[in-house]
Order: C-alpha cells, then structure tokens, then sequence
C-alpha cells in the first residue's frame, strides 16, 4: 500500500459512500417521506442540509440515495461483467463464423445508446430499480464481451499457451492457468471503471425520470428535482453532486489501484 | 530401429490454398539429432508446429506424421494431447513470450513435471530445484517473475520445462535466435549435454548454418516451402550440391574468413 496515495484516497472515497449507504440501512435521520421538515429550510439546526421544496430531509434523501448508487453500480457491474466475460470468452475461443457473428452482435448492443436501450426496457417492465440494473448491465456487457474478447485472442496468440500445448496442457487446464490470469488485471481495471460509469448512467436515467421512482431518492433525481432552485436553495443541487463526484473518482482511483496490484511487472517498477 | 519422428510428404496449406510447406519427409530415431535449416519464411517452423499438431487457426496439415507411433495430422485434440510433451516438447525462440508473464518461473516449471511424473508437494518441490540446477540456475529464480531474469536465464527456464517433459525428441526452434552471441554458445552447450545425457532425439530448427553444423549430425535444407537438400551435415557443408545451400556455405565462410582477415 505505500507509495500509492491515490489508491488510499480512492479507498476513503469509496469507503465513505459505502458506510453512509450501510448507516441508512440502520438509521436516518427522518423518514424518507417524511414532509413535515417545512420547505426549503436551509441547512443548520434540526435540517442539517436543509429541506426539499417538498420538505423532505436532505440528508436523509442522500443517505438512502447512496444506496441506491451503490446498488445499481454494484448490480449491474455483475450482470455485465457475468455476462460480458461469459460471451467475450465464447467469441475469442470460437472459430470464424461464430466469432463474427457474436462480434456483429456485440457492435450492435454497443452501438445502442444506454439510455435508448434503458427507455426500451423500461417501457417493457417498469420504472424501478431491478430495470436500471438490468438497462445498465445489459449496455455494460457489450463493452466487457468486446475487451475481454481481445485480450483472449492477445492471449491465445502468445508462445506460452503454445508452450503450454506442447507440453501436454489440457485446454481447460491452460484457460484456468494462463488465460484467465493473464486477462484478469485488465478485465477488474475495467470493471471497476464500469462501476464509476453504472453510478453515472443511474443518475443520468434517474434525472429523465427513467430510474427507481420515490420514494427511492436516487441522486440524479435529488438533482433533477433541485434544478427549478439551484439559485435560492443552492445546497440541493450541490450535495448530491458532490457524491456523485466522489463516488465516481473514489471508484477510478481505486481502478487504477487495482492494476498496480494486479501487474506484477508494474508492482516493482514502483 | 523404428523412428520416434517420421514425417513423410508433410504440407501445409493456409486457409485459401495457398501452400506453405510442400512435401517435406524426413525420419528422426532415437538419440537423433537433425537440423532443419532454411530462411525466414521457408517453412521450418510451420514443419515444427505441423508436428506438434499446433498450426495456428485456418492452417490444415496433409501428407503424414508419426511421432511415437502416432498419427498427428487429422487427429482429434484429445488423443493428441496424450502425445504431446510425452513423446515431444518444444523450445521457442522468443523466451519472454514463451514463458507466462503472471506465472512465477517454479510454477512455471513444476506444471509439466505434474503433469508427466504425477508428483505433488515437497516431491514436486524439489524436483523443479533439481530441473533448475540442471540448466545452471539457482533456486531463487523459481520465485522470479519472468520479467526479473535475463533472457539467457529466459532461455534456459524454457529449456527446464521442455525437458521436465522427458520428451523422446525435443523440438528446438530457433532456441538461440533471441540471445546475445555470448549467451548463445553457452545456452547451446548446456542443450547439447542436456540431450546427449538423455539419449533425446533432437530436431533443431535454425537459420544460421554455423549454429545449427554445431549441433545437427543430418540436416535438411528448406526453401520457399521445399527440401532442396538433405544429407550429413559434413557433406553438406563440404559438397554442397544445390545453390542455395552452396550460398549458405559460402556465406557462413565468409564471415569466418572476415574474422580471419582482421585476426590473423
């Protein structure tokens, strides 16, 4: 851990948005439709961030908010990552046509745009929190599917899986010693970055009106709603912002960690 | 004496026809030691991984190969695999790539020693020592990342793993190619012991007529894909019959003669 003081920050960053998600598990300071707070009342005394120009409690929307980032990144990172790495291995083993069949496949999701493809499944189930994990996760696994099928072709085509066949390695034998490693620093570098993006994407569908609905308080909602008062009640706006930002840095700086950790040939060039 | 190795009008032809080795025979038995010698582009490493059953994807194997009694063009993945590092191993020409870059050389090393001699633990243990003290490196590079070595002890690392093989032949494609000058008499000296203590059957594949002499007692000569010629490796460099090994000879000579010319 010395000498990496990013990772460290990235870690706190993380750490604080994961306890505050834990803590509104335990206890908020109000509940979350709670309206008797008065509107906008600015931060300080029995408000310690103030109301909505509904009444509700700042903080309290934050905290549960935090959870909600926190569930839809963390969800959706496994959807797609599952499945991303599952066709992304299928496509750089798979022989000509089928790898250029799943290639098109994957060009196409990506090509989609997130939040057309989060309308269409929103408008197919409902607004809510399993559909923004599933919008999320789907888009996500194109881009995971796409890298991890080039990094096993890089892989295949090293001397060391060829040494490894010579000498008698059975196939699965050599995926679970040589692939599946040599992949793996890369692939966790950008599933944490996913991660920073998944947060993102949340915010930006809860900001169209396309994510967990109230009284779910997702961040991108507490912006959207604070839009109409950014100039008289300023904090509305900021606060969720904020996290947003450290959320999202937190997440990116603990990536980067992750692949000096992961590389060893980057671990003593340090 | 029934060859390990009999390859017999080999070809291999990529995806769209286009042949790149065409019929190339020649037999290899036990204790053995032949060089396959051409350019780059003639072939010889195709010939090898043509052995080994590894072309890369779209490439198609004809004529015939039997290495240990088996038939490797045509046959499916599995029985192959029973084959391979058994009857044959190979030693690349690149070292860095040919060893895994997130694998510690012990690791490395102990794989196909599991694999062929079934020993775990301790036993494994000190069997990969005993492989490393056997290509003169200490014990600590079995806790080495590859990167952490030089490319002569690269070298050597993959020489261990071939042999923990116990192949009867081992295939060296241009095992010297990568290293320094220096580094590479040493490397070939310490493959030339290591084999002769095996009574291992050799097929070495080089470019450079001098190295190859070294360590070849017959050589067959490649070019564009076929044998121009075949024979001893004494006669071929004092008769040699068709052009193009004649311009091997002579070039090798001349750099000699250079060396001479400036030391006499």
């Amino acid at each position: 851990m010395r000498g990496r003081p990013t990772f460290v920050i990235g870690c706190v960053l993380v750490a604080v948005v994961f306890v505050v998600a834990l803590g509104s598990l335990i206890w908020l300071p109000y509940d979350p439709a709670d309206t008797s707070g008065g509107r906008l009342v600015p931060p300080g005394g029995a408000h310690l961030l103030g109301t909505d120009k509904l009444g509700r409690d700042l903080l309290t929307q934050l905290m549960v908010g935090a959870r909600i980032a926190l569930t839809v990144g963390v969800g959706s990172v496994l959807l797609g990552g599952a499945l991303g790495v599952a066709g992304g291995l299928l496509a750089g083993f798979a022989t000509r046509w089928l790898d250029d069949l799943l290639s098109a496949a994957l060009d196409i999701l990506i090509a989609f745009p997130t939040l057309l493809l989060a309308m269409l499944v929103v408008a197919a189930r409902e607004a809510s929190l399993g559909s923004a994990v599933l919008a999320i996760g789907l888009a996500m696994s194109g881009i995971v599917a796409r890298l991890t099928r080039v990094l096993v072709k890089r892989v295949l085509a090293q001397d060391y899986i060829t040494a490894a066949r010579t000498s008698g390695a059975s196939w699965p034998r050599v995926v679970a010693e040589h692939v599946l490693p040599n992949i793996w620093p890369t692939l966790l570098v950008n599933l944490a970055l996913q991660l920073g993006l998944a947060v993102l994407a949340e915010a930006a569908l809860s900001y169209l009106g396309l994510g967990p609905p109230p009284p779910n308080a997702s961040w991108g909602r507490l912006l959207q709603e604070a839009q109409a008062t950014v100039l008289t009640a300023p904090t509305g706006a900021i606060a969720p912002g904020v996290l947003l930002v450290v959320l999202v840095v937190g997440v990116n700086l603990v990536a980067d960690g992750f692949r000096d950790l992961a590389d060893p040939t980057r671990r003593r060039s340090r | 004496m029934t060859p390990v190795l009999a390859v017999e009008e080999l070809s291999v032809r990529r995806a769209d026809g286009h042949e790149l080795v065409r019929g190339v025979s020649f037999t290899l038995g036990p204790g053995e030691r032949l060089g396959l010698i051409g350019e780059s582009g003639s072939g010889k490493s195709l010939t090898a991984l043509a052995v080994m059953g590894l072309l890369p994807a779209g490439m198609t194997a004809g004529g015939s190969v039997l290495l240990g009694g088996t038939q490797v063009v045509g046959a499916p993945g599995r029985r192959l695999d029973r084959v391979r590092g058994r009857t044959a191993s190979v030693v690349f020409q690149e070292p860095l790539t040919a060893l895994d870059p997130l694998m510690r050389v012990g690791r490395q090393i102990a794989g196909p020693i599991r694999r062929r001699r079934g020993l775990r633990g301790p036993a494994l243990r000190a069997a990969v020592l005993a492989a490393l003290s056997e290509v003169r490196l200490p014990e600590r590079v079995a806790r080495a990342y590859p990167h952490e070595i030089s490319g002569g002890q690269r070298q050597r690392v993959a020489i261990a793993m071939a042999l923990a093989c116990e192949p009867e032949v081992l295939i060296a494609d241009e095992p010297t190619t990568a290293l320094d000058v220096t580094v590479q008499a040493e490397v070939l000296a310490l493959l030339d012991g290591l084999i002769a203590g095996r009574d291992m059957a050799l097929l070495f594949i080089g470019h450079d007529l001098a190295v190859v002499a070294g360590v070849a007692d017959r050589v067959v000569v490649l070019k564009d894909g076929s044998v121009v010629e075949s024979g001893r490796t004494r006669d071929i460099v004092r008769e040699p019959r068709h052009p193009y090994t004649r311009s091997l000879v002579d070039s090798a000579w001349a750099l000699e003669g250079e060396l001479d010319r400036l030391a006499p």
